[in-house]
Formats: structure tokens, C-alpha cells, sequence
């Protein structure tokens, strides 16, 4: 049975060091939810609250209606994936998996079918007998994945499972996972650090800055509509332009810092006319153009599908743009313009950096 | 490669070199000691009359019974509490923690005698606690000797090494191990026997053997507390020294039963540790965490009163050196007596003991570093045999070493009993595995890219042994030599064998001077002792800039 997290006003202190100063949670039941963060933001350390690794010093913590602050880590039901997989060396493959059964009590011949089970979900049962010592990375990652889900648990809990498997495997890893998550619909709560890795496995994602969650949504909105220039540059790679706010035609718009107009109407309405502002547009929504933003070509790198170009502006500030490796080569040294669609750039107030946009529609 | 095939290179040479002394010092006088058991080499007559001697009286044959009874019962005893303790201070917060390790170290490298003596001392027939309990309930107690003698002594001494060899390896458990066994819902005391003792029993083994061979060769304590209660290297002791005379093939038979005995266990732990060794790191040690309640009262006690107990007769021993004696009594008051009387009659032991010692210490690092070089960086069927044998004396007991020297050595061409040369040969010979162990680990941990770059640079071998290698290795071999140093200067199974007068170290002169009721000397002599082991201890904790010892 899977659950619903629900995190109430959480406080975590180390002595007199505050991680976490107050955040409020809600994971839905059977979802996948990735807090993600740069080390140091205190994901790992919510992670290790609510597994009961880590003491709670205020608020609540609940599965269900059920609080959990006080429960000590084996009575919560989890099931938890190690940064370092913690598989017991000295134990069998099978004998890790079925370890977790072992003492729920579970007889044979259910104890031997559940494991062998699950060693085909991850397809390594072909390494039941063997010690992990003679394993591979990949293979001990899929031992603490079955490990941790054939106790079958009410949340699974998994502290950047693939930080230390190359890039390959990690992508090839992604994919199992998520599809095991799908196939049992356990309420999961996956950290880390890795943008791309929470994009593309999450239902929400939760951005996490000093201990303060900066936006909760779907990768979707939080790629697309960030919620604070933090988000904004942490996800994705973003080039922040200069501007104020100025009035034209009674609208509010744009003008950047060489006189460039961007005419938008998902501004909100609090914006004051003179109001300094940044601009952030991502690399690949620039387009070389008769007209736009002034630049040179400094440098220029092929990445296979894409060409990155980096481009000086007028003010010496450089910015990157990513096209189409098909598309016509420019060269270093020449001249070009840059333009952009109004509608898909970000807005944000230099000095608070909250973000100027009208929801998303 | 350089170097043609035919050419006997300065490596080739150094091997050699060491090999022949190795044979000389000890495969000669070990060989000759096995064939001395059943042959003899004066009237050229084989017989196995010295183990027909052995068998047939059960006076000796039960000093087997006896030794195997310390050995194993002191053995399980220190391992359970040993590991127990260890668990304990690495899980629960101790107080003062730093404080009980520094205090199981200097256990640890105290003289294993000297605990013998302290014990007589306040539990004895005459002990201090011995007279004010039979005061109080007006009983007579006879006071600890014989086994349960034994028994305390071994097991006090040996708590503290144990638990030094399962910290270190508590310290390379990730604590992760730990968390995933509870999330999976063990915990408690099945935690302990389902994680944590199966990943650290190589080490309880390791130590467990440790503890084994230093109990079963230990000759000073049964000498001092056992009484009749006597154990293998008594009566190797007495068949060749003391009480019954001169008898060569005697004490070569039982030589040689010890050894099969050793042997046997060292193959055993061997096997055992070789089948369930688990390689560990930890990325995130387990943190001990304050206790609360009983709990926290219990562990406090348990870890005091092992560390108080580990360094008590070290106490004892200060303060006897600094009391007036009258004759072999203790009398009122404090004063330098026994030191102006330890300098004086002892001044020769003091001097030869520092001599010998570190002797013996340079031969030993010059050897042991070269044989660890040549064996893991020019590796070649000759290292592989010379590393080989340099581990065998692991198994020799020291008094077994003693017997073998002096019967190896004491006839023209090779007449050296008697001299300091064997006396130092001893100690190279007891101590030389421990620092090509130890150097060995070392070079295993040099990045094989720094001697490489040194020679791309233009370096030849040498040049880049003595220039890169050597300096990178010097702060771990000195530190080991530092300790092997301490070890020596508290030798005394082997150098009891090989002494006379005039090779006398402090060691002999302390167990002699105990045997004679000097309490006083045997006291001075023991504290110069160890306070040397302390300023030692204290430079190595300088030069490693680590509170903490390789054994």
C-alpha cells in the first residue's frame, strides 16, 4: 500500500546550525518526487528526516494520517536506496533481496518466489548466488533497488542512487527505475543534484536552495515557467539580459540595454515603469535574425546535433546560443543580430528575483 | 627495460643479501632445532626418545593441557570483551574517549610481565587489596596465582589490543551498512549478529590469533604468577635453563611441539579469514551518539573500568619505584632510592637494552624496506620466496627463537652465544615481518605514476628510489620503526635464552630482580621502561600527526 507524505513545518538544526528553517510538503500517493538541489541544500538531509535517520526538531511528519516523527526507521515501512548502495558484502545477491522479507518473517517456499521475483524485475537473476564483491556498479545499484522494493514499502526513499555509475549506465538505470516505479506505484522520494536526472524521471519536482523549497511543479513548469531567477538559471542553461520596464502604447514592455523592445502581455501588473529588470532566455530559443540584440561571434563549439556559439554584446557581456549543428555555420568573428520570442522569455525583478510573469496558461 | 636479463642487478644482490641472512639467523638454527629433536649431532644417533619423554609423564604433557587452556580461554575471553568494548565506544558517546584510547595504548605496549608483577603486588599473597579484604571480613585469601592467576593477568593485558584492532575496522564500516538493515527492520542485538559481526570477523579472528600467540609464548607471566600451574615456555625455560639441567634434545622436542601447535592455529585463522575477508571503505563512518539512561551509565562503566584496569599496574609500578624498600620490603615514605640503586647495580642493562635495541631497529628498517621494495615493486620468483619466509617467524615463539639461536651458535665455526650479536639477531629476526608487512602496505599505497615520472625525468632506479620512493615512505617506516623499537625494548622470551652477565638487558634484570624480591629496582626499572615507550609514543602521534597506532 502506498501513501501520501505530508511534512508539516519541518525543522532540522545540527547544534546550532539551522539545515532546514520551515518547509511544508505534500507528496501524492504512488507519486515519483524528486527534491533537487546543490549539495549543501539540505535534500539529503530531508531525505534522511523522513526515512527517521535523522532527528525531527519541529513540525510533523505524516504517512497517511499517521505521524511518524517518533517512529524509529524499521516500524516506518520504508524502503531506502543508498548514494553507496550498502549492499551487505557479505551476503549473496539473493540473500541481500531476501533479507528485508526475512525479517518480516515471510516463510519459505513465498521467501524464494518473491526474491526470484524481484531479481527479474531487475534483471539480474542470473546473479543470485553471487557475492557482491565480484559486481559491477550497475549490478550492485539493481540489488539495493530490489532489495529496498520487495519488502514492498509504503515509500521509497532513494539518496542519489546513480551519482556513482558512469554516464551510460545512468541513463540505461534512469529508465529501470522509473519503469519499476510505474510498475509498482510506490510512493517515491528520489534526490539529486542532477537537473537532467529529475527532469526526465519526475512526476514534481522540488528545487531546494539553504533549506528553503524555491518551487514545487512538474518539470514541465519548472522548465518553462521558474518561479525565481535561482530556478531559472539552475535548471537548464539560461542568458540573463539586462532591462527596465518602460510604457509604450499604455502596455508594459521591455527595453533591454541597447534600446531592443520586447513587446510581451504576460507581465503582471505590479510592475513600475523604470523598474530594472533580467531577462532570461535560454540558449536554443535565440535565432540569427536581420534584427534584435547586437553581437560578435567569439567562439563557436560543435557538439555533434547542436553548434554553440558564444557571442560578445556591446556591453563585453557574453552569451551563449545553441543551433541546429544543420544549419547554416557562422563564423568567428562575424557580426550578427539575435533575436527571440518575447513569449518565451522569463522575466525577473533584479533586486528580488521573483519572477514578473503572469501564470502559465 | 634496461637491464639485461643475465646481469645480476643491485636489487638482485640486496635479495640476496638479506636471503643469506635470513638463512643464517633463522632457517639454520629452526631446521637445526627440528633435527635436534631426533638426532644428536654429538654421538650422530637418531632417536625419538626426547618425545617419548615428553609423552610419557603426565608432568609434561600437562603443561599442553595447561597452555592450551590459558590460550584458548584467555583468547575468547579478550575477544568478546575486546570487540564488545570496541562496539560500544564506537556507537555509544563515551566521555574522555580520547583519554581511554591513549590509556589502551600504553596498555598495549607495556611489558606483559609487568602486569604480572603489579597484580602480585595488590592482589597477591602479601597483595595491598589482598590484606585490607582479609582484614575486613576477616578471612584468608590466598591470593591470585595459578590459572585464575593467569587468567586475569592475560585477559586485563589483552582487552585493550583487541579492541584496538576492531575499531579500526568498526572505523571502515559505512554507517550506511547499518541504516539499510534498519530501514529493513533489524535492529538491536540482531542487527549486531547478522551485520556487524559477520563484516568484522576477519578482524576478531586476526586479533583473536594475535592474542593466541602472544599468550601461548608469553613466558613471563606463568613464570611470575603460575606457580605450580606451568605452561609450555616454563618448561621450555626450565628443561633448558633452570631446574633440570641442561637437556638439548628435550627442549628441542618441546620446541617443536609448540610450533606444530602454532602452525596449526596460524594455518586454521588463515584459512578461515582468507574465505570471509570483505573488502570495506566507509564514505561515512558510523558516528557515535549519546546514550541516555542506563544505558549510557552501563557503557561509561563497562569502557572505564576496562581502561582503568589496562593501566593499573602501570600505577602501581610508579608508585613502588618511588617508595622506600627495606631489603624486599616496602617501607614508609618516597624518595629516588631505587633509581640510585637501579643506576648503580643496573646501569650496564639500562645501557644495553638502548644499545641492542636500537642496533637492532636500524638493521631492521634498512632490511625491511628493501625486501618490501624489491618484493612488491621488482617481483621475481626469488622475492616471492624471501617475502615468504620473513613471514615464518610470525609463528616462532620467542622462546623457541631463544633455544634455536643458542643451540645454532654455540660451537666454533659459529661461536656467538653469549655475545650482543645474537641478541640482536633475535630481535631483527622477531621483529623484521612486521615492518616488511608494514612498508610493503606503504609502497602498495605509492602510485606506481610518481616512480615512473621520476624516471621519465631523467632519474635512473636508484636515483628515483632514493629521491621520490624513500622520502614518500619515510613519515609510515619511521612510525613503524618507532613502534617495533618499543617492542623490542620490552622483548624478553628470547633475549632470557641468550643472555650472560654481561649481555644482560632491563627486561631480564626486571624479571630477575622480581624473582629475587627486589621490588624496588624491578619498580625504577619498569617505570625508565615505559616511560620510553610513552616518549616514543608521543613522537609517533607527532610524526604520523595521528592519535592513533598500526600495530
Amino acid at each position: 500500500m502506498s501513501v501520501a507524505i505530508n511534512i508539516e513545518h519541518a525543522v532540522k538544526r545540527f547544534g546550532d546550525k539551522t539545515i532546514i528553517p520551515d518547509l511544508c510538503l505534500h507528496v501524492k500517493e504512488g507519486e515519483f518526487f524528486t527534491l533537487l538541489g546543490s549539495s549543501g541544500c539540505g535534500k539529503t538531509t530531508l531525505l534522511r528526516m523522513i526515512a527517521g535517520f535523522n532527528t525531527i526538531e519541529g513540525g510533523d511528519f505524516y504517512f497517511n494520517d499517521k505521524r511518524i516523527n517518533d517512529l524509529p526507521p524499521h516500524t516506518r515501512n520504508i524502503g531506502m536506496v543508498f548514494q553507496n548502495y550498502a549492499i551487505f558484502p557479505h551476503m549473496s545477491a539473493g540473500k541481500n533481496v531476501g533479507y528485508g522479507l526475512k525479517q518480516r518473517k515471510v516463510k519459505e517456499p513465498e521467501l524464494s518466489r518473491r526474491v526470484d521475483e524481484m531479481l527479474n524485475v531487475v534483471q539480474i537473476s542470473d546473479l543470485k548466488d553471487r557475492m557482491p564483491s565480484n559486481m559491477s556498479g550497475g549490478q550492485q545499484q539493481r540489488i539495493a533497488l530490489a532489495r529496498a522494493i520487495v519488502i514492498q514499502p509504503d515509500v521509497l526513499l532513494m539518496d542519489e542512487p546513480l551519482s556513482n555509475l558512469d554516464a551510460k549506465l545512468r541513463i540505461e538505470m534512469r529508465s529501470a527505475i522509473k519503469e519499476i516505479q510505474h510498475q509498482y506505484k510506490i510512493t517515491t522520494i528520489y534526490v539529486t543534484h542532477d537537473q537532467e536526472e529529475a527532469l526526465s524521471m519526475s512526476d514534481r519536482i522540488a528545487v531546494m536552495k539553504h533549506g528553503v523549497i524555491q518551487q514545487i511543479g512538474t518539470p514541465v513548469e519548472i522548465y518553462a515557467h521558474p518561479k525565481n531567477l535561482f530556478v531559472a538559471t539552475f535548471i537548464g542553461q539560461s542568458n540573463l539580459l539586462n532591462g527596465k520596464i518602460v510604457i509604450r502604447q499604455n502596455e508594459k514592455q521591455v527595453m533591454l540595454e541597447d534600446g531592443e523592445i520586447l513587446a510581451t502581455n504576460r507581465l503582471i501588473d505590479a510592475c513600475k515603469e523604470a523598474q530594472s529588470v533580467r531577462v532570461c532566455v535560454r540558449p536554443n530559443e535565440m535565432d540569427f535574425s536581420n534584427s534584435g540584440v547586437k553581437g560578435t561571434i567569439m567562439d563557436r563549439t560543435f557538439l555533434g546535433t547542436t553548434m554553440k556559439y558564444d557571442i560578445q554584446l556591446p556591453n563585453q557581456q557574453v552569451i551563449e546560443v545553441s543551433k541546429d549543428a544543420r544549419e547554416k555555420i557562422h563564423e568567428i568573428g562575424e557580426d550578427v543580430r539575435l533575436a527571440f520570442d518575447p513569449h518565451h522569455v522569463n522575466i525577473f525583478d533584479q533586486e528580488t528575483e521573483l519572477s514578473l510573469m503572469k501564470e502559465a496558461v | 627495460m634496461r637491464t639485461r636479463k643475465w646481469k645480476i642487478d643491485g636489487w638482485t644482490l640486496i635479495t640476496l643479501l638479506c636471503f643469506a641472512y635470513f638463512a643464517f639467523f633463522f632457517i639454520y638454527p629452526i631446521s637445526r632445532i627440528f633435527i635436534g629433536s631426533i638426532y644428536d649431532f654429538d654421538t650422530g644417533v637418531f632417536s625419538l626418545a626426547a618425545f617419548q619423554k615428553f609423552f610419557s609423564k603426565s608432568y609434561y604433557t600437562n603443561t599442553i593441557i595447561n597452555s592450551a587452556k590459558v590460550t584458548t580461554t584467555v583468547t575468547l575471553l579478550t575477544v568478546i570483551f575486546g570487540s564488545a568494548l570496541a562496539y560500544i565506544t564506537r556507537t555509544v558517546k563515551i566521555r574522555f574517549k580520547g583519554a581511554l584510547d591513549i590509556a589502551m595504548i600504553i596498555s598495549v605496549l607495556s611489558p606483559p610481565f609487568i602486569g604480572a608483577y603489579a597484580w602480585i603486588v595488590l592482589l597477591g599473597r602479601a597483595g595491598v587489596v589482598t590484606k585490607v579484604f582479609n582484614q575486613f571480613f576477616h578471612v584468608t585469601l590466598p591470593g591470585i596465582y595459578g590459572f585464575s592467576g593467569i587468567l586475569l593477568v592475560f585477559t586485563i593485558k589483552m582487552i585493550p589490543l583487541v579492541y584496538l584492532y576492531v575499531t579500526g575496522a568498526l572505523k571502515n564500516m559505512d554507517n550506511s551498512l547499518n541504516e539499510a538493515a534498519e530501514s529493513l527492520g533489524c535492529v538491536g542485538i540482531r542487527k549486531i549478529f547478522q551485520i556487524v559481526i559477520p563484516l568484522i570477523l576477519p578482524t576478531m579472528l586476526a586479533s583473536g590469533l594475535l592474542v593466541f600467540m602472544r599468550v601461548l609464548a608469553d613466558f613471563g607471566t606463568p613464570m611470575l604468577i603460575g606457580e605450580g600451574y606451568r605452561t609450555l615456555p616454563v618448561l621450555i625455560y626450565n628443561s633448558f635453563v633452570g631446574e633440570m639441567g641442561r637437556d638439548k634434545a628435550f627442549a628441542a622436542a618441546i620446541s617443536v611441539i609448540i610450533v606444530i601447535f602454532t602452525t596449526i592455529i596460524f594455518l586454521l585463522q588463515q584459512y578461515i579469514s582468507n574465505r570471509k575477508t570483505i573488502e570495506m571503505s566507509a564514505l561515512r563512518p558510523i558516528e557515535p551518539r549519546p546514550a541516555r539512561g542506563i544505558k549510557n551509565v552501563l557503557s561509561h562503566l563497562f569502557a572505564y573500568l576496562c581502561a582503568f584496569l589496562a593501566v593499573l599496574p602501570i600505577f602501581v609500578v610508579l608508585v613502588n619505584s618511588f617508595q622506600n624498600t627495606n631489603g624486599m620490603l616496602f617501607v614508609e615514605g618516597y624518595s629516588f632510592n631505587s633509581y640510585r640503586k637501579a643506576f648503580s647495580s643496573m646501569g650496564n642493562a639500562i645501557r644495553n637494552t638502548y644499545v641492542f635495541s636500537t642496533a637492532a631497529i636500524i638493521l631492521i628498517v634498512i632490511m625491511g624496506v628493501l625486501i618490501a621494495y624489491t618484493s612488491v615493486r621488482r617481483k621475481s620468483k626469488l622475492t616471492k620466496v624471501l617475502d615468504t619466509i620473513t613471514m615464518f617467524p610470525y609463528i616462532i615463539p620467542g622462546s623457541v627463537m631463544g633455544i634455536a639461536l643458542l643451540l645454532a651458535f654455540n660451537k666454533k665455526p659459529f661461536l656467538l652465544s653469549g655475545s650482543a650479536m645474537i641478541i640482536i639477531a633475535a630481535y631483527v629476526i622477531r621483529r623484521l615481518p612486521y615492518t616488511i608487512r608494514s612498508s610493503s602496505a606503504i609502497l602498495h599505497q605509492i602510485n606506481l605514476n610518481v616512480e615512473e615520472a621520476s624516471q621519465s625525468l631523467g632519474a635512473n632506479r636508484f636515483e628515483t628510489f632514493i629521491k621520490v620512493t624513500l622520502p614518500m615512505m619515510f613519515s609510515g617506516v619511521m612510525s613503524g620503526a618507532l613502534m617495533s623499537w618499543v617492542s623490542i625494548i620490552s622483548e624478553l622470551s628470547a633475549s632470557i635464552m641468550l643472555y650472560v652477565g654481561g649481555t644482560k638487558t632491563m627486561t631480564i634484570a626486571i624479571y630477575t630482580e622480581v624473582i629475587r624480591g627486589n621490588y624496588g629496582v624491578a619498580s625504577a626499572l619498569s617505570t625508565i621502561l615505559i616511560s620510553s615507550t610513552i616518549v616514543v609514543l608521543l613522537l609517533v602521534f607527532k610524526i604520523t600527526g595521528k592519535r592513533e597506532i598500526e600495530l
